[in-house]
């Protein structure tokens, strides 16, 4: 390993802490603008989450050990997904030893802390949040695996970093394939970072929500490792999503310092764009009922199946 | 001689057109046995070249005339022209009780008359795209016909009838595909005369042997819907019972045997094309299937169109089950066979309508004592009955013992279960119709007469093939039986 | 020799076609569903012309002005009329559920590839790579008809069918012969004529289009 590759992950890391809270503030400040609200600034969940570590957490007196050490455990496993994904160079130390596999098994490990610790305390609305979160997650982590295995089938690795460097390096083509499952992934990033189609981020109408159910009882410090791990799960799908169907920008192979100059004003591009598109999504789609969830994912799964099928038949 | 073959298709088309054209006069079923009468004048002719001349092509190769399909041209124009003649005295009294009315009488007529073009289109086409159109042509010719009297069961009969066969229909479309694409390597040529039969003919060993296997599958599921081979067969007791009655003589005695007829003409083209025997065990298979399942659900049965119907099917059965043994004798039989049932079927769906006309029911239960009321109709029942039981000196007793005994002979493990099926079905239809002949009953004797010349000509013709096969006719179907290789 | 933004392009065109056979399995309007169809064919109608284009052959000219008119124009038009005049909107409940069916028709897509191999080993053109597809297609059509209560979706069901069949003749010898291809078009529109007039009849009868009702009807005495 050379040098700037150990500097990269280090850059990889440190950037994905910065940019996750501003990733989520330029979401909302689109979103606000996209239905002519007055946008709050970029940097409000910056300040959000420094109100919350000023506060005292309050805990349950119900609560266990496993209440109090969740936040930190989510928090850690979103940090090392970060540390795994090729945001911005392909030659990542710490990527050749975990694989797409190993990412998906590192949110499953997030969701399952989450879920029991929102069961921990034993409110309602937390086991609801719960129950309701582990259906999602039960329905769109196949879907996401399916959308990796097409990447994997295309350039013969489930390591990302090699994906990522296959797809970016190989001709421009039209590639039917990583269409379908380019709408796939989209579907499944909604629906695992409780996105609108299936939660909405905004309210704390009980009916409706999930991920906010879940975190009703934290406060204070928890609850800023909480909300900091949330927009660092949607920057970590956004990156995903950028190393398979947007790899051109990172940097590749042995290259220098310069692409990775390049790269990460690149990234900042891509994450301005992904932002607006995600926005855009949110508000010209309604919510859909719990119950129609499942068929949500169902059809993630199934366009990146399609996808599969026919990249196995066509050979493209 | 191809004026013959035009005036053979031209005659119902033009007839067609002349139905929906005038619409209903009063001389109309004159006008239909008219036209009927031109096109068996045609096949007759046709058939008088093909026995002293041999096969024949015309239009450019698109049509063909061997002794295999000119035999059916013949056998489908005479039951056309009888049922006609059966039609214009059914007709009337549909007509005097209401059921039928000038419109529907009409529509009637008109697709009576395309559905005898449609028909001889696909026997005579040498090309399977076209046969392929004809044969669908036909299905839509019908389905209006089997819906026409607009009660909810023939309503729901001819929903079916269209969705089985249009689906059947369909695979049959992807094995034409299929065998186009063979087809197109093995003739080095495209375009129109890659489906031509002679030429595929020509080359059929050197066609792909997979795809044709795929093909055939697909072929004979396709066409086979309209066979009525189980488990395909649930569209067509419901069709022929709910269709007035001519129509059901003619979908029972002429349509089958033009779908089997364009499953053999596959079949020939997949076994050359395999240099094995498994199409004709496939269709040993499902003809033994139908024998079995028909012959059993004769029992359940309570309608005499449909207990008829389901003898239709058994019999379907028993002549795919002699093509797929193969061989001068099986094909022999088979052919025989083919046109023994459709006379005897025909026969008996007449006399079965007019059987129904006299007691204004279908159910076998309301029929009773036709002797007494119109013995003409009851014997003709009866006789009817007894000669597609396979009764001695009938037709289709020899054609059923050159099967079973060629059965014993080449597939001995089928024999029993043919013999048991043939028991099964005699024990059925046999108890049914004994009781409608020759029940008490308080119905009268009613005014109208019955149209019984075309019933016991049939008869009379099947009972003469039985005692003794004219020597031209038993040329005829040893040269188609040739056609039809295998064994 | 066909340049290999072409090929993606058809291949792009025939990946849309399965997926749009997807959406029909999935659709519970009926409106949609003809407009899916209609939709269907235009993407059928685009792969042909591209086809003819880098073939020259002449008849896939043939062949795609008959698609446009027939499946893209004309049946949809006489389908919406109908709709309107029957006022069938919607098909819900179908005998399977939706997710049910997506998941039946995943393995049907396998097998249709398996069933593909040696037919796309024969054919000799650019696009056998596609026949897959189109078999998947006729398949998925068929499962679209058994799943449906309504009359007029399984009609749709069976249309659709007839563009995988279309689209597999394409792919694997650039079209059938233009005399089978009219006789088939003739049929399918004649079949739609022929049904328009068997619906109205159905609906003087039992007031609705739901097959049940008359399967009902016909076993009661």
């Amino acid at each position: 390993m050379r040098p700037i590759d150990w500097f990269t992950q280090a850059l990889a890391v440190a950037v994905a802490l910065a940019a996750a809270p501003l990733f989520l503030g330029w979401v909302n400040q689109c979103r606000a603008w996209l239905q002519n609200r007055r946008a709050a600034s970029l940097w409000q969940p910056y300040l959000g989450l420094r109100k919350l570590l000023h506060k005292d957490p309050v805990i349950a007196r119900e609560a266990s050990p496993l209440f109090r050490a969740a936040p930190y455990v989510v928090f850690a496993a979103m940090l090392a997904a970060a540390a795994v994904i090729p945001s911005m160079g392909t030659r990542l130390p710490m990527g050749a030893a975990a694989d797409a596999i190993v990412l998906v098994g590192l949110f499953a490990t997030a969701r399952v802390f989450l879920a029991l610790a929102a069961m921990d305390v034993g409110t309602p609305f937390g086991t609801l949040g719960a129950r309701r979160e582990m259906m999602v997650g039960f329905l769109a982590e196949p879907a996401l695996l399916m959308v990796v295995f097409v990447a994997s089938l295309i350039s013969a690795t489930t390591a990302l970093p090699v994906i990522s460097e296959h797809l970016a390096l190989r001709p421009l083509e039209l590639s039917p394939s990583l269409a379908f499952t380019g709408v796939a992934f989209t579907m499944v990033l909604l629906a695992e970072n409780a996105r609108i189609p299936i939660d909405n981020p905004a309210t704390h109408l009980e009916l409706t929500m999930i991920h906010e159910a879940m975190v009703l009882e934290y406060s204070g410090r928890h609850l800023a490792l909480m909300e900091f791990a949330a927009s660092l799960k949607l920057l970590n799908y956004a990156c995903i999503g950028f190393a398979l169907f947007l790899p051109w920008g990172s940097a590749t192979g042995r290259s220098g310092p310069l692409a990775l100059a390049l790269a990460l004003p690149a990234l900042g591009a891509k994450l301005a764009l992904a932002g607006a598109a995600l926005a855009t999504i949110e508000t010209v789609s309604a919510k859909l009922r719990v119950f129609r969830a499942p068929e949500f994912l169902a059809t993630a799964f199934l366009l990146a199946v399609l996808g599969m099928l026919v990249h196995l038949l066509l050979g493209d | 001689m191809t004026l013959a073959l035009w005036l053979l298709l031209g005659s119902p088309v033009v007839g067609a057109a002349t139905f929906a054209m005038l619409g209903a006069r009063p001389r109309a079923a004159e006008l239909n046995v008219a036209f009927s009468l031109v096109t068996f004048a045609a096949a007759a002719a046709l058939s008088v070249r093909v026995a002293t001349r041999g096969a024949m092509s015309a239009g450019g190769e698109q049509f063909f005339v061997d002794p295999l399909n000119v035999f059916l041209v013949t056998l489908t124009a005479f039951v056309a022209l009888t049922t006609s003649l059966f039609s214009r005295p059914y007709m009337r009294i549909e007509t005097a009780d209401r059921r039928m009315t000038p419109g529907r009488l009409r529509l009637y007529h008109c697709m009576y008359q395309l559905f005898i073009a449609t028909m001889l289109l696909a026997l005579t086409t040498n090309n399977l795209g076209l046969m392929w159109v004809a044969m669908e042509a036909a299905t839509l010719s019908t389905v209006l016909l089997v819906a026409l009297y607009r009660t909810p069961a023939s309503l729901a009969a001819g929903w079916k009838y269209f969705v089985l066969c249009g689906v059947g229909i369909a695979q049959a479309l992807f094995g034409t595909v299929l065998l186009y694409i063979a087809a197109e390597r093995a003739l080095g040529a495209s375009g129109a005369s890659a489906l031509l039969w002679t030429h595929l003919d020509a080359v059929k060993s050197q066609l792909e042997p997979r795809v044709l296997s795929i093909a055939f599958v697909f072929l004979l599921v396709g066409y086979g819907t309209k066979v009525g081979l189980v488990p395909l067969h649930n569209w067509l007791a419901d069709a022929h019972a709910e269709g007035p009655t001519p129509i059901s003589a003619v979908l029972s005695g002429l349509l089958l045997n033009v779908a089997i007829y364009a499953v053999m003409r596959c079949k020939v083209l997949a076994e050359g094309a395999l240099h094995s025997a498994w199409p004709s065990a496939m269709l040993m298979g499902f003809g033994l299937l139908t024998v079995v399942v028909a012959s059993f659900s004769l029992w359940r049965q309570q309608d005499i169109k449909r207990l008829f119907a389901y003898s239709s099917i058994e019999h379907m059965g028993v002549i795919s089950f002699a093509f797929g043994m193969g061989g001068p004798v099986a094909n022999f039989a088979g052919l025989l066979h083919m046109t023994v049932h459709s006379l005897t079927k025909s026969a008996i769906f007449f006399a079965a309508g007019h059987a129904a006309q006299k007691s204004g029911s279908q159910l076998m239960d309301r029929i009773r004592g036709l002797v007494t009321i119109s013995p003409s109709v009851g014997w003709g029942l009866m006789i009817g009955a007894l000669a597609i039981l396979g009764v001695p000196p009938f037709g289709v007793f020899a054609s059923e013992f050159l099967i079973l005994t060629t059965a014993m002979r080449t597939e001995p493990w089928a024999t029993p279960i043919l013999l048991i099926s043939f028991a099964v079905a005699f024990a059925a239809i046999l108890q049914r119709v004994q009781p409608m002949v020759f029940g008490e009953t308080r119905l009268r004797r009613l005014p109208h007469s019955p149209a019984l010349l075309p019933v016991f000509t049939h008869l009379l013709i099947v009972l003469m093939l039985g005692l003794f096969i004219p020597p031209f006719l038993a040329d005829w179907y040893r040269a188609a039986a040739q056609l039809l290789g295998g064994g | 020799m066909i340049p290999p933004l072409v090929m993606q392009l058809l291949d792009s065109l025939a990946a849309l076609l399965l997926l749009l056979s997807f959406a029909m399995l999935a659709q519970r309007r009926i409106v949609t569903l003809v407009d899916l169809f209609a939709l269907q064919g235009a993407v059928l109608c685009a792969a042909t012309l591209l086809l003819a284009w880098r073939t020259g052959e002449v008849n896939l000219y043939l062949s795609a002005a008959l698609t446009l008119s027939v499946k893209v124009i004309a049946l949809p038009r006489l389908l919406h009329a109908m709709i309107r005049r029957l006022g069938v909107y919607w098909d819900t409940d179908p005998l399977l559920n939706i997710s049910g069916t997506m998941l039946v028709g995943v393995p049907i897509v396998v097998f249709a590839f398996g069933l593909a191999q040696p037919i796309s080993a024969l054919a000799s053109t650019a696009t056998r790579s596609a026949i897959g597809i189109a078999i998947a297609v006729i398949l998925l059509a068929f499962l679209t008809m058994i799943t449906r209560r309504k009359a007029m979706s399984q009609v749709i069901g069976f249309l659709s069918m007839e563009n995988g069949l279309f689209f597999g003749a394409m792919c694997a010898s650039y079209g059938m012969p233009m005399i089978v291809e009219l006789g088939v078009a003739l049929d399918v529109l004649v079949a739609m004529l022929v049904l328009g007039v068997f619906f109205f009849q159905i609906r003087e009868q039992f007031d609705s289009l739901d097959l049940d009702r008359l399967e009902s009807r016909r076993e009661a005495p």
